[in-house]
């Protein structure tokens, strides 16, 4: 059989590796498969400034599809794989016909979680992950903003906080409601948690830590009307926009046999336990070392996945080893991670957290694991240099402002 | 709109007429001029969409917020007088025939 590549998901992942089988010179066909009506466009902005009305939807776009036509990668949207037969090596589509490959990557991304409440798929309560998602929000935020109706978010994640943030911005009431004691309590250290807090809180949000919620109320149109807590108290609300994280899309890989464990299991280059498929993005759990599992959901792993698993097909090792890094938009503060900080002993602050712009480092047993930079863009790019070149300031060093992280590297 | 030409380190020219308010950026990426990766969209957050503005024009552009200048302290390849990042360039008749050239690196 000639070499043909299929990717399903046409996402930020799976563009990637479209792109890197070509610049790896991968001469084969390439169709990159995605269950979507729009072409390749990125999702950060949704919950930022596209959702803030700052951009139009063309600015989303992530690549045009003409730009992939020139490197000869068939786009086909509108086009969902309902199967794989391993043994046959074909992928069948929802229309019916199979496609053939020689290799095939899995970058099927994730969904979100959904509410496992009474009236939690009543109307006006979404979740955000795609762009029709998206307009769903901006559709109902416009309607609120004019008949002056409050929003409730449950979850105090990153796309929660990202939506209050811009909610507030657009002038609508926001709560939000967290069911941990702390705003995201899976990656921030404490006093961090406690800052972003206090930030949102000082923009007008009501805040609600520790929330216990009962029900979703709704009209009698099924329409949501408001959020019940255990105490009785009701949140009105015309529009609950739900972010309690995402699960890994992984049924296909799943039904095919392959290994899969909160996520599709991967090596470090990205392969599955089937020799010719491997998976990349949201939707793979990574095998480390120790044993343990990590899957990210971040942009820079779709793209460092991406290329793993390009250069994997193409017979080469290229695992995946970089700092791992993210960022996040909240009113106008930056928050830039680098590292993991699971594990950390020990927590250093550079610069003044009262002025809002600084860096907490933090260290496990005098390592360095992570940093996470608010407004701190320097530290942060830094912070990525320090972390990949295995070097760890000492606490002292960080909460010296006068001492340059950067000479640690020099030497 | 502006005619934005984009010379990759290759030598490589592209010239794209952008419509106003697109960033440089984003009209690279969209139609894929290699030497912009721009992997956080546009939010002046990964600093892989590092551009050389022809000195000579730099005085038509707005200027570089603080943000925008502490990333390109620590960009991938060397920083430059006319260093930018090309996300936080938006187009308008200003810029019409403005080069830009691409480092050989993004990270
Ligand atoms: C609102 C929002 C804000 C975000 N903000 C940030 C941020 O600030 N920083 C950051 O680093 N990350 C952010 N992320 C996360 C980041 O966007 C994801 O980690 C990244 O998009 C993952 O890429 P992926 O290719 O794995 O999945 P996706 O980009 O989700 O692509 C997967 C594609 O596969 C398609 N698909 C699934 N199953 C099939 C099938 N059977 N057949 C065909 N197609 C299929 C899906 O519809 C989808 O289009 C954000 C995400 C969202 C939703
Ligand atoms: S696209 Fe990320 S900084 Fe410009």
């Amino acid at each position: 059989m000639t070499a043909h590549i299929v990717i399903i998901g046409a996402g930020q992942a799976g563009v990637q590796t479209a792109e890197a089988l070509r610049a790896g010179g991968f001469a084969g066909a390439i169709t990159l498969l995605g269950d979507e009506p729009h072409g390749p466009y990125h999702r950060p902005p949704l919950s930022k400034a596209w959702l803030a009305g700052d951009i139009g939807a063309e600015q989303l776009v992530m690549r045009a599809p003409e730009a992939l036509a020139r490197k000869n990668i068939a786009l086909r949207t509108h086009t969902q794989v309902n199967a794989i037969d391993r043994a046959a090596r074909q992928v069948k589509l929802a229309d019916g016909s199979a496609l053939s490959y020689s290799g095939l990557v899995l970058a099927t991304g994730s969904t979100p979680r959904r509410l496992p409440l009474p009236g939690g798929d009543a109307k006006g309560v979404l979740a955000l992950r795609s762009r029709m998602d998206a307009s769903a929000i901006a559709e109902r935020m416009a309607m609120c903003i004019e008949q002056q109706l409050p929003v409730v978010v449950i979850g105090g994640g990153f796309i929660g906080l990202e939506v209050a943030a811009t909610a507030r911005k657009k002038g609508l009431r926001v709560t939000v409601l967290e069911a941990a004691p702390r705003l995201l309590g899976r990656v921030l250290a404490p006093l961090l948690s406690d800052w972003y807090a206090q930030l949102h809180r000082s923009h007008g949000v009501n805040l609600v830590l520790g929330a216990q919620i009962t029900a979703l109320e709704a009209d009698r149109q099924g329409t949501v009307s408001g959020v019940r807590m255990a105490d009785g108290t009701l949140h009105p609300a015309a529009l609950v926009v739900v972010g309690i994280g995402v699960s890994a899309n992984e049924q296909l890989a799943r039904d095919a046999g392959l290994a899969c464990e909160r996520g599709i299991v991967v090596d470090a280059c990205g392969r599955t336990s089937d020799p010719v498929i491997v998976a990349a993005g949201d939707c793979a759990a990574r095998r480390l070392p120790d044993g343990s599992l990590l899957r990210l959901e971040s942009v820079q792993n779709a793209i460092e996945q991406g290329k793993s698993v390009a250069a994997a097909l193409l017979g080469q090792e290229r695992p995946f080893t970089a700092t791992p890094w993210f960022w996040s938009d909240q009113y106008d503060k930056k928050l830039q991670m680098a590292g993991l900080s699971g594990g950390a002993d020990q927590w250093a602050v550079r610069g003044d957290m009262d002025s809002g712009s600084f860096s907490v480092y933090h260290l496990r047993a005098g390592q360095l694991l992570a940093v996470d930079s608010v407004n701190a863009s320097r530290d942060h790019l830094q912070a990525r240099k320090l972390l990949d070149a295995g070097v760890s300031p000492t606490p002292a060093q960080v909460g010296d402002a006068a001492f340059d992280l950067g000479t640690l590297l020099l030497k | 709109m502006a005619n934005i030409t984009y010379i990759e380190a290759s030598g490589q020219a592209t010239t794209l007429k952008l419509a106003d308010g697109w960033s440089l950026m984003q009209g690279a990426t969209a139609n894929g001029v290699d030497g912009i990766l721009g992997e956080c969209g546009g939010s002046c957050a990964c600093a892989t969409c590092h551009c050389y503005v022809d000195e000579a024009r730099l005085a038509d552009l707005p200027p570089a917020s603080d943000n925008e200048l502490a990333m390109l302290d620590n960009v991938a390849a060397e920083r430059r007088p006319g260093s930018r990042l090309a996300c936080q360039i938006k187009a308008s008749a200003a810029l019409d025939g403005l080069i830009i050239h691409l480092p050989d690196m993004q990270e």
